[in-house]
């Protein structure tokens, strides 16, 4: 099976910026760019969907803070509603703006961390994760686009000359 | 340049009216002695009202009343006849003095509400000169238009402090001589709250706020017609000074003019708290002019991004002032001091709804609404939340001072309605002729090219 794919690297920004919008105009499809910082915009020009993490985030928040309502209202108003220093404790409400500090914190804790897992799932990122990197310098200052061949190896190579790349590399994956 | 639009200029003048005929009724309509006080009070009672909740505002009047309450069903029960008549005069001046008030806390709180959200514009502003911010100078213009209120208010709202001065009404009862020399708390407070340095502050306030508004607009103007940044520099670092001056005098204003209807009682946060709510609104007001002066194509640099910038203050902020709105309560909740919680249990107990709704229209509703970044960049989306928070914020001044001044006497009728109806009016003249007066784009500011082109 064919597997080879082109690897053009750039070493700046602006011109892989250019390099990817040419790249989706002439309908070549990129499967992955590396670059060794955030590149702004760059998500646009290739036009990845938006992150939806912000949406999980909320839902995270949503149960953090159901989960400390029904935490505190078992213990200290259900379980055993004892008389603290004259607090309330006949119903939820009459003693809930103690519990705040709590749900507040619970709240952003869940939202937080579940989302920060989320994030590493989703990027598949942990420990002793094996590196992708194609190329060790993408990580430091050159940037690289990798693109698939569907038997057009000639023209894809003189293409991706033609966008400004310091370097084009035809590999075979496996 | 803004043309002011004839309608909006007729609205105005429809507003000022209705709200000057509304806020005359208010006068006419409170009573004028103990006697129909009576009258009021006993129809009140055969409508089976529930007075065993009428007193829980004793607090603002002191001690003195704290009997009442037993005697104002059956004075005749009482232990002597003459004792207990006497008694029921007392009860009655007190809430005759109420109903008095009401009017005059209506036009109070209208006329505090919009004279503080010039001033938090005012702040703002000030703060985006500091900050150098680079999106906001495309709206300083609208900024200053606001601001072009703060002379008119603060001239209303000084004549109604001298008019507190000169007894005109109740509603702060430390300037009362009778009441201080009875109240050995007040008393004891008199050294601050006495009327000559009272109204000496106030002035110094307002003369201060309107100096440095004055002169920013003025060598914004002059920044736009000069060849080099010297009047830039200038507004720069008058800015700064300003903010000294204003945190300073802001939170002296928030005892003057706010915590001291209610001069038993104290709270450390409270011009912090004051602040947020006032420096919301102000916000809240930019966007909603800003996004008026938009759809009316005025504003040709003014792209979605600037309104989400906005959009983005006015959640934080509310947010900003939950916070403090919750320290305040749940300490004093928690500790539960005699002397603080009553300024509580008076507002938890006559003023349940507008104390807890002021929450929900202040916090709960920006919070789910103005969370999304897509919602943020829709028009409808801020005029709906910026018209909540404004009229939450007015709810929050309102339990500032109603309670203080009317105690269970309180209702959003004709006379409150009308007073935010005249201010409003008197804003929306001010500000938009304001606007008239300058080009809308500030030319030479150093900032200006990147807030044209802002995009977040």
């Amino acid at each position: 099976m064919n597997n080879k794919v082109i690897y053009a690297i750039y070493n700046d920004d602006d011109i892989l910026m250019d390099a990817v919008k040419k790249t989706r105009a002439a309908h070549h499809h990129i499967e992955e760019v590396f670059t060794p910082f955030p590149v702004h915009g760059l998500d646009k020009a290739m036009g990845l969907a938006p992150s939806r993490l912000a949406i999980c985030s909320f839902i995270y928040g949503c149960i953090g803070i159901t989960f400390a309502t029904l935490m505190m209202n078992f213990i200290m108003i259900q379980d055993w509603p004892q008389d603290i220093g004259g607090k309330p404790s006949f119903s939820f409400i009459q003693n809930m703006p103690a519990f705040v500090p709590i749900m507040f914190e619970m709240t952003v804790f869940f939202a937080a961390h579940l989302m920060v897992l989320t994030f590493y799932m989703r990027s598949k990122l942990w420990p002793f994760k094996q590196a992708e990197n194609p190329d060790v310098r993408t990580t430091d200052d050159h940037f690289l686009m990798e693109i698939s061949i569907n038997n057009n190896e000639e023209e894809l190579v003189s293409f991706f000359q033609n966008t400004g790349a310091v370097e084009v590399k035809v590999i075979e994956k496996n | 340049m803004y043309t002011f639009s004839s309608k909006l200029k007729t609205l105005s003048f429809i507003l000022m009216a209705v709200g000057l005929l509304g806020i005359g009724y208010g006068f006419y309509s409170s009573p004028k002695d103990i006697h129909e006080v009576e009258i009021l009070l006993a129809a009140e009672s055969h409508g089976a009202h529930g007075e065993a909740e009428a007193h829980g505002e004793t607090e603002a009047h002191g001690e003195a009343k704290s009997s009442d309450e037993a005697h104002m069903e059956t004075p005749t029960h009482g232990g002597t006849e003459a004792k207990a008549s006497a008694e029921h005069e007392e009860h009655l001046t007190h809430v005759l003095h109420e109903l008095q008030n009401k009017p005059w806390a209506a036009l109070y709180v209208a006329c505090i509400f919009f004279l503080l959200i010039a001033m938090g514009v005012l702040a703002f502003y000030a703060i985006q000169q500091v900050a150098q911010a680079g999106w906001s100078p495309v709206l300083f213009r609208v900024m200053q238009g606001i601001t072009a209120y703060l002379p008119w208010g603060s001239v209303l709202f000084f004549i109604l402090l001298i008019l507190c001065g000169l007894h005109f009404n109740h509603l702060f009862i430390w300037l009362d001589p009778e009441v201080v020399a009875h109240d050995k708390l007040i008393a004891q407070k008199s050294g601050y709250l006495n009327f000559p340095f009272w109204i000496v502050r106030a002035a110094i306030f307002l003369i201060g706020w309107n100096l440095y508004r004055y002169y920013s607009a003025k060598n914004c103007l002059a920044q736009d017609a000069a060849s080099d940044d010297l009047y830039y520099k200038k507004n720069f670092k008058m800015s700064a000074g300003f903010l000294v001056f204003f945190i300073v005098t802001e939170s002296i204003m928030s005892w003057d003019w706010i915590m001291s209807v209610d001069p038993h009682w104290f709270s450390t946060l409270f011009g912090w708290y004051v602040f947020a709510s006032f420096f919301v609104s102000g916000i809240t007001m930019i966007a909603l002019v800003t996004v008026y002066l938009k759809s009316r194509g005025f504003l040709e640099y003014v792209n979605t991004s600037h309104i989400h910038d906005l959009a983005k203050f006015m959640f934080g902020i509310s947010v900003f002032w939950t916070y403090l709105w919750f320290s305040q309560f749940m300490l004093i909740w928690y500790a539960n001091i005699p002397e603080e919680i009553t300024y509580f249990i008076t507002r938890i107990q006559l003023y349940n709804l507008p104390f807890f709704g002021a929450v929900v229209m202040n916090f709960v509703f920006p919070l789910l609404i103005l969370i999304n970044t897509d919602f943020k960049r829709i028009t409808w989306v801020i005029v709906m939340a910026g018209v909540v928070i404004l009229a939450g914020h007015y709810i929050d001044f309102f339990n500032m001072i109603m309670p203080g001044t009317v105690g269970d006497k309180w209702f959003i009728g004709v006379p409150e309605i009308a007073s935010v109806l005249f201010f409003l009016g008197l804003f929306i003249f001010t500000v938009f002729t304001a606007l008239t007066k300058a080009p809308l784009l500030p030319k030479r500011n150093p900032f200006i090219e990147e807030s044209k082109h802002f995009h977040y």
